[in-house]
């Protein structure tokens, strides 16, 4: 890969809070215009990765740069090129859909901060909602609009940190199909998960973070590689809650 | 970095008009920050008025600095909670992430606490005309009162932002502000200090609202304020600066 091509670059990346080592030693690239998920269990150092790359955490040591500037010494270029879509939606519940677009839209000094928000409004699907305020809103919905928010001003990289995480199946969904259209056109998205099933579905690149170091990390085939050798077994396959679920739901919609 | 400094007040102003749209969509809010103080002021003038001997000819005219000042310290409170939900839920650290001034989301919540205490000084005084406040002031007085509150609403103002980024609660954010609430109760406020027992008394005359609350009643009937003009001052500036200097400590170690 030539420096242009890599929107992610750590080497050697370690932090820890107080007495509590969180990364020791973290190495990985992501490519420009790729989906890379990040897979780890709760409490992984999931998070604290995204924090340091979106410059709201300084690392202890190591090298990051993003979008090829250092997250320490050009933080104001590195915020200019990226967008985060934290843990928690990060919308403001007292004003409405638009509102908070607009107001991410002014924010970014785009100069017509209006422009853009019927078109985000639209492709969300949030058009019905879009004067309501956010508290009235949906889980589904308000991550669709956390989204949107991050797509204002059309940044080349975007941070999903766990944007399924307390969705319902059809909402997780319809993420899914948002954050497909989003490498589509380009942008880079790197992505945090605990699902092992997200990470299959979007991803071009998985690595897996496990006690503050990436244990493995390549493309779905070769993660496959790695895992035991496929046994034959003959079972009886219960549908899960969530395949009943989507069919009784996806029935009684097409009625 | 230079771009960043010319949309430093565009960028407060988008601040400022995202924390009155969640002042003027409170219910809550309005009530408690100006309803509040004017039921007050007719309680305290058309119930317990008419047995307290003051100085002044009319009661309203004696009671008014003292209601102004407590509709502030409830206004503060409200600095506080929001500064605490913004911090609580994602907002803030999408705020940090994007290529604006930091500072700007702290400094927006400052001028919002300016502004709308103001509207609410200024609403309280309409009401107090209507039941009977009249004033001799000249310009130059009431500029010295604006300046007075003003003063004490940023001393009161950057407490609140201590409280609202400590707190471990919604409750414990707003909390704060009770003590300074009642504080007026135990001044020259709403009766003169001479009737007080002694250490009521002592207490009374030398905490810092008989002196700011005797400046504006001697501002406002156009009579010398003497020293207390000096003391309220050198109150109101010696709280704000100590509470600054602690609030960005805080805010450095929180952020």
């Amino acid at each position: 890969m030539t420096p242009n091509e890599i929107a992610i670059s750590v080497q050697g990346l370690k932090k820890s809070y107080k007495n509590i080592t969180v990364l020791t030693g973290v190495n990985f690239d992501v490519k420009a215009g790729s989906i890379f998920a990040l897979l780890g269990s709760n409490g992984a150092g999931k998070t604290t990765i995204v924090k340091i790359l979106s410059t709201l955490l300084k690392q202890d040591s190591g090298n990051v740069t993003v979008n090829g500037f250092d997250v320490l010494l050009k933080p104001g270029n590195v915020r200019q090129s990226i967008s985060l879509t934290g843990q928690f939606a990060a919308v403001d519940e007292v004003l409405t859909g638009r509102e908070n677009i607009v107001m991410i839209a002014k924010l970014r000094h785009l100069s017509n901060p209006y422009q853009v928000v019927d078109d985000l409004l639209k492709r969300f699907g949030l058009t019905d909602a879009a004067d309501r305020r956010v508290s009235t809103y949906s889980g589904g919905m308000h991550r669709r609009l956390d989204i949107a928010m991050s797509l204002v001003g059309k940044p080349q990289l975007i941070f999903l940190d766990e944007p399924t995480t307390g969705l319902d199946p059809e909402a997780r969904i319809e993420v899914w199909k948002i954050v497909k259209e989003l490498a589509g056109n380009g942008t880079t998205v790197f992505l945090t998960t605990q699902y092992l099933e997200e990470a299959e579905q979007l991803a071009d690149r998985i690595a897996i973070l496990h006690k503050g170091k990436i244990i493995v990390s390549g493309t779905l085939g070769e993660l496959k590689k790695l895992f035991p050798p496929a046994k034959v077994e003959y079972i009886e396959k219960q549908p899960t809650l969530e395949e009943i679920f989507l069919a009784i739901v996806g029935k009684k919609e097409e009625k | 970095m230079e771009t960043i400094k010319n949309y430093f007040f565009r960028d407060m102003g988008v601040m400022l008009g995202r924390s009155m749209r969640h002042i003027l969509r409170s219910m809550d809010t309005i009530i408690t920050v100006t309803i509040m103080p004017i039921v007050f002021m007719l309680l305290f003038v058309y119930v317990f008025g008419g047995a307290i001997q003051t100085s002044t000819d009319n009661y309203v005219n004696y009671l008014l600095p003292g209601i102004l000042l407590i509709a502030i310290a409830t206004g503060i409170s409200y600095t506080a909670y929001r500064l605490f939900i913004d911090m609580q839920r994602g907002i803030l650290e999408r705020f940090h992430s994007m290529p604006i001034a930091r500072s700007t989301v702290l400094w927006g919540h400052v001028l919002t606490s300016l502004v709308s205490n103001a509207i609410s000084v200024i609403i309280i005084i309409l009401v107090a005309v209507i039941i009977g406040f009249r004033s001799s002031a000249g310009i130059l007085s009431w500029l010295s009162v604006a300046c007075i509150l003003s003063l004490f609403t940023l001393a009161l103002t950057w407490i609140a932002v201590i409280a609202g980024l400590s707190a471990k609660s919604v409750d414990g954010a707003s909390a704060f502000s009770y003590p300074i609430i009642f504080l007026p109760f135990i001044s020259s406020a709403f009766v003169p200090t001479e009737s007080m027992p002694g250490p009521v008394r002592i207490f009374a005359e030398n905490q810092p609202v008989t002196s700011i609350v005797e400046t504006i009643r001697a501002l406002l009937s156009n009579q010398p304020a003497g020293n207390d003009i000096w003391i309220a001052l050198a109150w109101c500036v010696g709280i704000m600066i100590v509470a600054y200097i602690f609030a960005m400590r805080v805010y450095k170690k929180r952020v």
